[in-house]
């Protein structure tokens, strides 16, 4: 049997994210490397609805945070290990994602974005309005005293971050070359003309909504665990969905690797902003990032490395 | 060869209170080429976007195959076998030309296709089309006549029984008029009964066994090609009078 580059390099990242954790680094990088690692699946959560399909959506937070408070929520209920809260958001997101698909996939362009956006805003006021979770308070979550064989809690979470993450772009390269990823693609490209070619588009773009809503809950179940306090505002934070929309458009949306790159790229720097210049900096940092590709490289870091390697190579 | 494949039957289509197309009925029988004219604005591509599914129709029923398909969606009548070209190409601009033709290749003939013989299925339409070369060309990069090439080789890729072409050849030149015609007949060989939607007349008369007139949404006369260009309602609609 033939081993794809790829799947060597799934393991061999997997198997470096562990071995870190056997030298007793200094924790911060756990916390930077978990930043970074959430992003990326974010990033690459959206760009299967925003990229692939062509629907960009404003409401990422809003899926983040259903993740977190799902978590929340069931482990105060019935103190279920993370992997089922992990399970859990992954399918109640996915369920909103299928719900909110329904309802707002008849709109186009603008109006879609905008509907995802008032999607975010109403399920934010549930929450606030959610005593059991907290509501506007917040709420404080206990670290759980196991964590395996790792010395610390935080070296479990990132280790099950990288799995996720590896997970997520494993899936999200799949479904690029897929039948399903090439359905999507004539999705994006003219609607009428797939749906004339026999695409079933309302299903797919379904299936795509409902893949991006159990992503992001996936990036937010762990998340209460590695910041022990979780509010409304923290949780809908803007940001969030501000940075799941600007790291696959850095990266390049139509390619799997490109959220991957913009992803790694944007997080790593905005860690090193926060850490050396400042953390209200960073914001303006990614605005700028954002503008200056928007504008000169709209096909993202993928598209320059595209169009460059097509000019020498051929 | 007679068996009918497609019956429209008194087929409205009203935007608001414009009334686009009026109590239209017609029949296509397999195999068959039909010529559909009329001037600007007389609702030919309502009728076929009908026809295809893009729009539903406000009255009237429309059977393919002797099954009402007037309620389905376009991708559903596409795996019955209706495949329809656009007057204004809209190829999926981010694949290459050969990824074109897989998206109907696996969605629309998915159950009449070989799985393991895709790229070769594709390779055959694009040969047959005269697009080989252009396989791994980014759609988008095209010219305008093989744009036009591509519309039909992506409707070909559906495998249908009912081809509806509209207006593959505005704007070509008389030589490229010649190559989508050329194309078109090929198609009609392997069986596939083509509605052709044109304004190139040399084109209509030399392709079509059969006529049809449509003015301000409504058929105006039905014949052979010869019989309409005599026909006295066909020429007030053209040029007035």
């Amino acid at each position: 049997m033939k081993i794809s580059a790829f799947w060597v390099c799934i393991v061999l990242l997997f198997l470096a994210g562990l071995g870190l954790t056997h030298f007793s680094v200094n924790p911060y990088y756990f916390n930077a490397l978990y930043v970074i690692l959430q992003a990326t699946i974010m990033a690459v959560a959206w760009n299967i609805l925003g990229g692939f399909t062509g629907y960009v959506n404003f409401g990422s937070a809003a899926f983040f945070a259903v993740g977190a408070y799902t978590s929340i929520a069931l482990d105060k209920a019935l103190g279920l290990p993370l992997p089922l809260l992990i399970l859990a958001a992954a399918a109640v997101c996915g369920l909103i994602g299928l719900g909110v698909g329904y309802l707002t996939l008849r709109l186009k362009g603008v109006y879609f974005a905008i509907a995802t956006l008032a999607m975010a805003i109403v399920i934010e006021t549930l929450v606030n309005n959610w005593s059991y979770v907290g509501g506007a308070r917040g709420v404080y979550i206990l670290t759980p005293e196991k964590h395996l064989w790792f010395d610390s809690y935080i070296e479990m979470l990132f280790v099950v971050m990288l799995l996720l993450t590896l997970a997520s772009v494993a899936i999200s390269r799949k479904l690029n070359a897929s039948r399903l990823g090439r359905g999507l693609a004539a999705i994006r490209d003219d609607e009428l003309a797939a749906e004339c070619a026999g695409v079933p588009t309302l299903r797919l773009k379904l299936v795509s909504t409902t893949l991006m809503g159990a992503m992001m809950g996936v990036a937010g179940a762990p998340y209460p665990f590695f910041v022990t306090f979780v509010d409304p505002l923290s949780a809908f934070n803007l940001f969030v969905a501000v940075n799941a929309i600007a790291m696959p458009m850095i990266g390049g949306t139509a390619h799997w690797i490109g959220p991957v790159i913009g992803a790694l790229l944007v997080g790593s720097v905005q860690e090193v902003v926060t850490v050396t210049v400042s953390s209200e900096l960073n914001v303006l940092f990614v605005g700028i990032m954002l503008v200056l590709f928007v504008t000169l490289a709209p096909q993202g870091i993928v598209g320059v490395a595209q169009r460059l390697s097509r000019r020498f190579f051929r | 060869m007679s068996q009918v494949i497609l019956r429209v039957e008194g087929v409205t289509k009203r935007f608001g209170g414009f009334v686009a197309v009026q109590d239209v009925a017609l029949h296509l029988t397999a195999g068959e080429r039909l010529g559909l004219i009329g001037p600007n604005g007389s609702g030919k591509t309502t009728l076929i976007n009908c026809i295809s599914g893009a729009l539903l129709n406000d009255e009237g029923r429309i059977e393919f195959e002797g099954r009402d398909v007037t309620r389905l969606p376009p991708h559903q009548r596409a795996r019955l076998g209706v495949a329809r070209t656009f007057q204004i190409p809209k190829p999926f601009r981010s694949m290459s030309v050969l990824e074109n033709l897989r998206v109907p290749l696996e969605y629309a003939a998915w159950s009449r296709a070989e799985h393991r013989r895709i790229t070769d299925e594709a390779m055959e339409i694009l040969e047959l089309i005269g697009l080989k070369h252009r396989a791994g060309t980014s759609s988008g990069d095209l010219t305008q006549v093989d744009m036009r090439k591509l519309e039909l080789a992506r409707a070909l890729a559906a495998k249908p029984r009912l081809l509806v072409s509209d207006e593959a050849m505005a704007g070509l030149s008389s030589s490229e008029v010649d190559e989508i015609l050329e194309i078109l007949l090929a198609l009609n060989r392997r069986g596939v009964a083509v509605i052709m939607i044109e304004h190139v007349m040399q084109a209509v008369m030399r392709f079509s066994q059969r006529v049809i007139c449509l003015d301000a949404g409504r058929i105006i006369c039905e014949g052979t090609p010869e019989s309409i260009v005599r026909n006295p309602d066909v020429q007030r609609a053209y040029l007035g009078a």
